[in-house]
């Protein structure tokens, strides 16, 4: 199948600000033009610093929050202008996970309820049927029907994370985009969190948009990885390429900036702060903290070329 | 995945119930509020079959028996034209209950739906529903009840409306705040995830998760109504006598102060536990209600 199972094209979102009298509205970009292809059964890496668009590029591909301009292309049809109502026939083919699975999970509902949810209100199942489905579908993230009747307050971090996952899976989706699943828990549930859904992508041949900030973590779930800065992509490429041999001068200081244990940590090499995203910088966002920028990154947005192997690089000065 | 280490057994729901009413009976003001409660409801119920004197009901008039003290014929005494006080008291918390109850449950069918919309909605229908509930909430409470029954005519059924009229903003507020902090929950989104239509979020989402404040301001508000009914009475804009309501007792027992003080006090402390049972048991429902309360 060429088609890919999901692709945005020139994809933004802004965000007013306040209104005030003499002053101009404030304005965020919180994702500009931005361009991606996710193919079936792949998992695609999504990483950056916080505020940098992540999880309002999720929403956006979701058709959560209306965007500001360009299209979603889903399995082939184009589901940019879908309302509400036209769109929830395609929300089974694709499901969320939340970065926090305490907020995820309705307090009020038990796990076996959270999970056949989504199988109630497609009509999938009923009765006892439903029931053996649910319990299947928990069993298969891992938890036994002891916890069926269990409320999200009766279950630790990871559980609930599993609880979340089964929900997701509920209703056989192709498409998986997971919201920093893991950043919420425990190092050593990470793990277990990973396993699980290592082994689902395997059986099922589901993608993942995987968000993630934490780049062991999308080095080894990910095939490819897209790194964004301010709302853009910077690099893109085969995740062994990219966190293996990074490019751009913002993906180094990513991966220079995990801590390791026993090197001499060398100072940041993108020292201060992200940029108001309100006020970006002219040219190209990251140069106030490039070492290598020059005058022609201040003048404009150098544009994001697509190198050899489907590399893409938005810098001039490297490749 | 055999890594789960902190297995139990999981509690099916009617343990759940029963933990429930283990806390309930943990605390002994819940405990109190709940008998409270329970004995003004089985006395308004069981009212006219218990009663020692069913004919005083509707006044009767007896002066030869009239202001006897307690005794055991009269065991809370009689009033100024002879009818039996006890007779008289619980019949009124008849009155007393059913018009605090309907008060409250009124207020909540107005006030509620409103609420929520605002807090869903938002915008500028939000803005409208509110500064309008400002506006009632600016005013206290029994002065505009008294102005609206005074415009009305005095009667139980005019009080009642004047006292709806100025409660239901108060549960306007409480579903606007609890829908507002509802609304950006990420299970609400995880529903729209799901495929939830708006109506079904709406049912099993943000009323179930509202629903606990709003059950434990209604027991507290029947209290208060109850209150408030007996005060419109007691200046003589709610029940005339010689309906047997407590404020309206009362008003004329005053008149037989100090001397015939039975007659006052027996309304008056029966006001008193009926108040002070639901406000108890408002307090012991807010415990158990919250679903992250019972760990055991």
């Amino acid at each position: 199948m060429t088609e890919p199972l999901l692709r945005a094209e020139g994809l933004s979102r802004s965000f007013e600000g306040r209104r005030r009298l003499f002053h101009e509205t404030p304005r965020v970009r919180a994702v500009a033009e931005l361009n991606l292809t996710l193919d079936r059964g792949t998992a695609l890496g999504i990483v950056g610093e916080s505020g940098c668009g992540k999880s309002t590029l999720a929403r956006l591909l979701l058709r959560l929050i209306p965007l500001s301009d360009g299209r979603i292309i889903f399995d082939g049809r184009d589901i940019t202008a879908l309302d509400e109502s036209a769109m929830r026939p395609l929300r089974r083919r694709m499901q969320l996970i939340h970065q926090n699975p305490s907020a995820a999970l309705d307090p009020r509902l038990s796990a076996e309820d959270a999970v056949a949810e989504p199988l109630r209100i497609h009509g999938v199942a009923s009765g006892q049927a439903l029931r053996d489905r649910v319990a299947a579908l928990l069993a298969e993230v891992g938890l036994p029907s002891a916890f069926l009747h269990r409320f999200p307050h009766e279950l630790s971090g990871g559980q609930k994370q599993r609880v979340c996952i089964a929900r997701a899976l509920a209703l056989e989706p192709d498409l998986l985009v997971l919201d920093e699943p893991t950043s919420a828990l425990d190092v050593s549930v990470q793990a277990q969190i990973l396993d699980v859904l290592d082994a689902l992508r395997a059986r099922r041949g589901l993608a993942y948009l995987f968000i993630s900030h934490n780049l062991a973590v999308v080095r080894q779930v990910c095939e490819r990885v897209a790194v964004m800065y301010l709302g853009r992509i910077v690099e893109e490429g085969s995740a062994a390429e990219v966190l293996g041999t990074p490019r751009h001068p913002y993906t180094r200081a990513l991966l220079e900036s995990v801590p390791r244990l026993g090197a001499n940590q060398a100072p940041p090499a993108a020292p201060g702060e992200p940029p108001n995203p309100a006020s970006p910088p002219s040219g190209c966002a990251f140069h106030p903290r490039c070492a290598l920028a020059v005058a022609a990154c201040r003048a404009a947005m150098p544009p994001l070329v697509t190198l050899g192997d489907g590399h893409r690089l938005r810098c001039p000065r490297v490749g | 995945m055999s890594a789960i280490a902190e297995e139990t057994v999981a509690a099916p729901p009617r343990r759940r119930l029963r933990l429930a009413l283990w806390l309930l009976t943990r605390s002994f003001s819940s405990m109190l509020g709940l008998f409270l409660v329970t004995a003004i409801v089985a006395l308004a119920l069981l009212g006219p079959w218990i009663v020692p004197y069913p004919d005083d009901v509707q006044g009767g008039i007896n002066l030869a028996n009239k202001l006897q003290p307690p005794s055991f014929a009269h065991w809370l005494g009689t009033d100024e034209v002879g009818n039996d006080i006890l007779t008289r008291v619980i019949i009124g918390a008849r009155i007393s209950l059913l018009v605090g109850i309907g008060i409250t449950v009124a207020a909540a069918i107005i006030g509620v739906p409103l609420g929520i919309l605002a807090g869903l909605a938002g915008g500028r229908l939000r803005e409208v529903i509110m500064r309008f509930t400002d506006l009632f909430l600016s005013v206290p409470g029994l002065v505009l009840a008294i102005a609206l029954v005074a415009a009305l005519g005095p009667g139980i059924v005019n009080a009642m409306i004047a006292l709806i009229l100025v409660w239901w903003p108060g549960y306007v507020r409480l579903a606007e705040a609890k829908a507002l902090s509802i609304r950006d929950e990420a299970y609400i989104e995880a529903a729209r995830v799901a495929g939830a239509s708006r109506a079904r979020i709406l049912r099993r989402h943000v009323l179930p998760n509202s629903i606990s404040p709003l059950i434990v301001k209604m027991s507290m508000d029947i209290g208060q109504a109850i209150l408030a009914v007996a005060s419109l009475g007691f200046i003589g804009l709610g029940a005339k006598p010689p309906t047997p309501e407590w404020g309206a007792m009362i008003s004329i027992a005053r008149g037989y102060m100090p001397d015939w003080w039975w007659y006052a006090v027996a309304p008056g402390v029966f006001i008193y536990l009926a108040v002070l049972g639901f406000n108890l048991l408002g307090d012991g429902l807010r415990d158990i209600l919250d679903p992250r309360s019972n760990r055991g």
